[in-house]
């Protein structure tokens, strides 16, 4: 690989700083309108046409000083004016590679590429934005190299280098979005009927209802309208398609994303049955990713949370997935002892668990009903807990906790005895299984 | 629980011999509670994980592999330091790891914590 001339620069996309600029893009343009057509002279205007000029500018700059090649192995970008920085991403631990395409890149034909990286630091390289016909050579590239310096330094097999990636799919499902508004409506009913609420109020008595709104209320409407509608926006039209490198998702109405999920890197997988979807026989499909990044545009809030794989579809559609990507999974779970429904009288129905020599899964929840699988080898440390009146009844839980918050397979009122020996069962598994997959 | 003793002491010191009672009673009760706590810390090393066990009213037994041990912290606040105490946490990826061993002496500590620490690097694996 080493002794190949270095690759000369490449530069982004000109539009870049338009579109990364956002709303304060559009801010200026509609400054630049109102100056235009405002009549007057042009020097009542100069403190906005000083400001509009200035970021233009600095837009204009700082795409100007920012480049990138590839040398070897890494990924070099270079940015910065007055603050130079070098950053290098070994291609080596790439996990990886989102395409994002936010409205406004859509609208003059770019994409970001987000070059997802491994280790605790968990980086993310990002490209914004490069020209849209661009995008698929330059990702199967960054692909097939990535492929060549692991299998530089594994040295398993001959390194099929500058071959590039088959974009071979097989498209599993395409969420339809008639379902997805009724599947949402159905899980937020509650969110739907206080909106709901809110707008019969302000159409019967303004007068009563509207000083309420000011006072707050308006806020979290719009947060709530805010919450669905991210829901909506990121799940729409969104498909999963088998690829030979994983699952392959994209979709989104405004901003749409495409993203590559490898079997590997699946921390936990979650299915979910919101309590009014269950007699549709309907689910939806989470997974817990290691090193997800917060993206442009996600709150705090939604960094820890999952990536959903399937926003609804049946269960029928939901557990294939989950074969897909954890083909070992327990297929037979065993119920708690009777005596769980004095705990958990309204749990108790949906409570199992149970296990194979690489994954283990339960179930759990009262209206909603979850289901979680782990892989072994992902497992953090397992914690047995019992508590006052589990004591009393002989009962004891086990919790697998994975990376991040998301999910947790909890084993929870088993027989003392049983959770005893799984918590040795589930310890020496998961040894095995993290050393098989140091060994691989 | 400690709060309830030293007021016991301190009324009793003072001397209002007809409160006395109260406190004392309290403070038996702390005893008892305290030392059932204490007596369920305790932690083990094992070959390649490390078991923590905690808790009365909720008993808990953690089990946390060293090759997943992020970092580990040694935390010492003041009643501990008065007397030569520190906690030692373990951090795995997983939010929900609750592996703290608390109450032991500064040496130990500080001895378990870079047992842990080489341990860990020698073991320690991806995610």
């Amino acid at each position: 690989m080493s002794g190949e001339a270095p690759e000369v620069w490449h530069r982004l996309h000109p539009l870049s700083p338009v579109v990364r600029g956002g709303r304060g893009t559009a801010g200026i343009a509609i400054l630049l309108v109102l100056i235009v057509f405002h009549r007057g002279k042009l020097s009542d205007a100069s403190v906005q046409l000083a400001i509009a000029g200035l970021l233009i500018v600095g837009g204009f700059v700082s795409w100007l000083v920012t480049r990138w090649r590839i040398e070897d192995d890494d990924l070099r970008i270079e940015t910065g004016l007055l603050r130079r920085r070098s950053l290098r991403f070994p291609l080596s631990q790439l996990q990886a590679i989102d395409v994002v395409r936010p409205g406004l890149a859509r609208m003059f034909r770019v994409a970001e590429l987000r070059l997802r990286l491994a280790g605790t630091s968990g980086a993310t390289a990002r490209l914004a934005y490069v020209a849209e016909h661009e995008v698929e050579p330059l990702r199967d590239r960054l692909l097939a190299l990535a492929r060549g310096a692991r299998l530089d330094d594994g040295a398993q097999e001959l390194a099929p280098v500058g071959e590039p990636a088959t974009q071979e799919e097989h498209i599993v499902a395409t969420v339809s979005s008639g379902r997805l508004v009724a599947s949402i409506c159905l899980e937020y009913w509650w969110l739907i009927a206080i909106l709901l609420g809110i707008l019969a109020g302000v159409a019967v008595s303004p007068h009563t209802v509207g000083p309420l709104l000011v006072g707050g209320g308006l806020v979290w409407t719009i947060s709530l309208v805010t919450f669905l509608w991210r829901r909506f926006n990121q799940q729409y039209r969104l498909t999963v398609a088998e690829g030979p490198d994983g699952l392959h998702l994209h979709g989104g109405l405004v901003a749409l994303t495409a993203e590559i999920i490898r079997p590997g890197r699946v921390q936990a997988v979650r299915l979910v049955e919101p309590f009014l979807w269950r007699p549709l026989g309907w689910c939806r499909l989470e997974v817990d990713l290691a090193g997800r990044q917060k993206s442009k545009g996600e709150g705090e809030a939604q960094r820890g949370q999952l990536r959903t794989l399937l926003p609804v579809g049946t269960r029928d559609l939901g557990i294939e997935l989950v074969d897909w990507l954890l083909p070992d999974r327990p297929r037979e779970l065993s119920p708690p002892p009777r005596r769980a429904r004095w705990k958990s009288p309204v749990r108790y129905r949906a409570l199992s668990w149970g296990r194979t020599e690489t994954c283990v899964a339960t179930t759990s929840g009262r209206l909603r009903r979850v289901a979680c699988w782990v892989p072994l080898e992902k497992a953090q440390s397992l914690r047995f807990t019992q508590g006052p009146i589990q004591r009393r009844l002989g009962l004891a839980s086990v919790h697998v906790d994975t990376a991040g918050r998301g999910v947790h397979a909890t084993l929870r009122d088993r027989d003392v005895e049983e959770a005893d020996g799984a918590l040795e069962d589930l310890t020496d598994l998961a040894r095995t299984a993290r050393r098989r997959q140091a060994a691989a | 629980m400690g709060a309830a003793l030293v007021a016991a002491v301190v009324l009793a010191i003072l001397g209002f011999p007809e409160f006395t009672p109260i406190p004392v009673a309290i403070g038996a009760v702390a005893w008892v509670v305290v030392g059932r706590r204490y007596r369920s810390w305790g932690y083990g090393e094992r070959e390649d994980d490390l078991l923590v066990r905690r808790g009365v009213m909720f008993a808990r037994l953690s089990v946390v592999p060293y090759g997943r041990m992020q970092f580990i912290d040694v935390t010492a606040g003041p009643f501990e330091r008065a007397f030569g105490l520190a906690t030692v946490r373990l951090h795995t990826a997983a939010a929900a790891t609750d592996a703290r061993i608390p109450g032991l002496e500064r040496e130990e500590a500080a001895r378990l914590r870079d047992r842990l620490a080489e341990l860990g690097e020698a073991q320690a694996a991806g995610l």
